[in-house]
């Protein structure tokens, strides 16, 4: 039993990292209609910055707002210049420029910061806290990306910025009437986006340490999340997000073994698409021919 | 057919200039373009002419693989014969990968097969088939000697061998594209509605071209085992699959002649991408698959094709 509960915490814990990346997904999908395939690229790059700034010196935590803010640029320049001009292209180019850029920035991550495995140090003490069902690092990483995650949601609620991004992925033409610069919000989405990736980023990184490839298997379990919980419902997304998490865990644990792990998000995602396209939250497409 | 005449001299071309001027290693090389053409033409057939979007052909390619080499070391069976075994057992397991396929429209099809590639070494090493393929280890066939005794050295007979394999493919796919099969595939690429209700059978179609595709890419797989003579799990990673998809797209996603290009490029790039540095062959795919994107939608072969018509009526457009 003490098992058990302890597989669903570090389920948890897990699940947050992929709540977050599949958010990121999510904010993507809602305003252009793409699935960002280098959203986990992208997280490791920022997860990079990070220890860089860490290595000149600089406190955890000022180097995580550091690593944030950078990773918002480096969003927001991408959307201007690569996806700009492909908005509206058939699936084939966005996915070919999708997967372009994820090889890109995985070698160019490769290529400046060396491929060898690294240490990332991790904010959080490093003990057992409440009987030993959780360690510190756990309890702080969920801590982290669930504010982040409530940062967001009060951003899109509560401020005339988010509103004005949610009605640009909503009804871009009637909000370019209204007077919302449509194209901006839209570069806005894909910064937010990146930066919410450089903290899930930093959040996992101590705990499967930081080499170029380290989000792959992550980016397949936030697929798995935000089909489940519905790829345009971002609520949904984060649910989905820490059930992939729960599922994954307790799956490795008592039903398939860790080897087979990413199989098990493959076989989450087919068995979403195959029975419940929509997702548990999502919106059902209808679409007149 | 008028183009046969320039094509049966490239087929002769490209038999006898290798077999003649190269060894070893280079002519190992040839062999792998015919391979990774035989490869993209299977994405070709369904990417490209049929519009379903893979980005996760490594996993057929890996199939394809591992029954020539399991068949191979644990029955004796010659290499020629797996390649039949392996067509039947790709183009099955196709044809299930298919039946998911149909409810997913473009770009969910892309993300679940792209998952698929992400997943398939995992597979491959598991305990539960380790007696088959030697899990992480992989397995080590023999590299087969020319037959008849013929004066040729194993690569050179490799060579030869898997270019026939490559032209019947290659041919068979002509044909079948150019016929009422290969229209019905392309007005569902441009328009599923309108080609339903012309009286195409949507589903049956789709699941039957990914059981072709399928099968194309996983005999490619069965004559690259046989060529490397050994398959390991962490050979058949989701870079693979990248690899392949980045072949199509520089060849042109429906040029079938693009798909040698493609297939050229991703033999050859890599390594001289790689006297740069480790991380430039990524880098290189990167960079071609987004210029491509803006540039060429067509590809290379569409471009080439392009061109040639420019040439063909001059003045016209």
């Amino acid at each position: 039993m003490e098992g058990f509960i302890h597989q669903i915490i570090s389920g948890i814990a897990t699940g947050g990292i992929y709540a977050s990346v599949a958010l990121a997904l999510v904010m993507i999908y809602q305003a252009t209609h793409h699935v960002n395939f280098a959203q986990g690229e992208m997280a490791t790059f920022s997860t990079y910055i990070a220890l860089v700034l860490i290595q000149l010196g600089l406190p955890y935590w000022v180097a995580f707002i550091g690593a944030f803010s950078i990773s918002f640029v480096i969003g927001v320049s991408i959307e201007r210049v690569l996806m700009r001009p492909v908005a509206n292209a058939p699936v084939l180019t966005s996915v070919g420029v999708f997967i372009g850029l994820l090889l890109i920035v995985n070698s160019m991550t490769g290529w400046v910061f060396d491929y060898t495995i690294k240490q990332f140090p991790s904010p959080f003490p490093d003990k057992a806290l409440f009987g030993g069902f959780v360690s510190g690092h756990e309890l702080g990483s969920t801590g982290v990306t669930l504010s982040v995650l409530i940062l967001v949601y009060l951003f899109f609620r509560h401020t005339r910025l988010g509103l004005a991004m949610r009605a640009a992925a909503f009804n871009p033409v009637s909000s370019r009437l209204v007077g919302v610069r449509v194209g901006w919000m839209l570069a806005l989405g894909w910064g937010l986006a990146a930066a919410i990736g450089s903290v899930a980023g930093c959040m996992v990184a101590p705990v499967v340490f930081l080499d170029p490839n380290m989000m792959s298997g992550i980016l397949l379990y936030a697929f798995a999340g935000a089909l489940l919980g519905g790829i345009d419902s971002p609520l949904g997304a984060v649910l989905g997000g820490f059930m992939v998490g729960i599922i994954e865990n307790l799956g490795g644990a008592y039903v398939v073994g860790t080897e087979l792990k990413l199989t098990l998000a493959l076989v989450i995602i087919i068995a979403v698409l195959t029975l419940k396209p929509s997702g548990l939250m999502g919106r059902r497409v209808y679409s007149r021919v | 057919m008028k183009t046969f005449g320039p094509i049966a001299i490239f087929v002769l071309l490209a038999a006898v200039v290798p077999t003649l001027l190269f060894s070893g290693y280079h002519l190992f090389q040839m062999t792998m373009v015919v391979v990774y053409g035989v490869a993209i033409l299977g994405l070709a057939i369904l990417t490209g002419i049929n519009g379903q979007i893979s980005l996760g052909h490594g996993a057929f390619y890996a199939i394809g693989a591992y029954t020539t080499a399991i068949l191979m070391s644990s029955w004796d069976v010659p290499y020629w014969a797996t390649l039949p075994v392996s067509a039947v057992v790709c183009a099955t397991v196709g044809f299930l990968v298919g039946l998911p396929a149909l409810r997913l429209g473009g770009l969910y099809l892309a993300l679940t097969t792209f998952a698929l590639a992400v997943a398939i070494p995992q597979i491959l090493k598991h305990k539960l088939f380790e007696d088959w393929t030697g899990g992480v280890q992989g397995l080590v066939i023999d590299k087969p000697d020319a037959p008849f005794g013929l004066p040729l050295s194993a690569d050179q007979w490799l060579y030869l061998f898997s270019l026939a394999v490559g032209v019947v493919l290659y041919v068979l796919a002509i044909n079948l594209t150019r016929g009422r099969i290969g229209r019905a595939m392309r007005a569902v690429r441009d328009h599923s509605v309108a080609a339903e209700a012309m009286g195409i059978n949507l589903a049956m179609l789709k699941t039957r071209t990914f059981a072709v595709s399928a099968m194309y890419t996983g005999i490619a797989g069965s004559l690259g085992a046989i060529a490397v003579a050994f398959v390991a799990p962490d050979s058949f990673s989701v870079f693979l699959s990248i690899t392949f998809f980045v072949g199509l797209v520089a060849g042109g996603a429906a040029s079938i002649g693009g798909t040698i290009v493609g297939a050229v490029f991703i033999e050859f790039v890599p390594n001289l991408a790689d006297l740069v540095s480790k991380a430039a062959p990524g880098a290189v795919y990167g960079v071609i698959l987004i210029a491509m994107m803006f540039l060429m939608p067509q590809g290379a072969g569409g471009f080439i094709a392009m061109i040639w018509r420019r040439l063909a009526r001059p003045g016209g457009q």
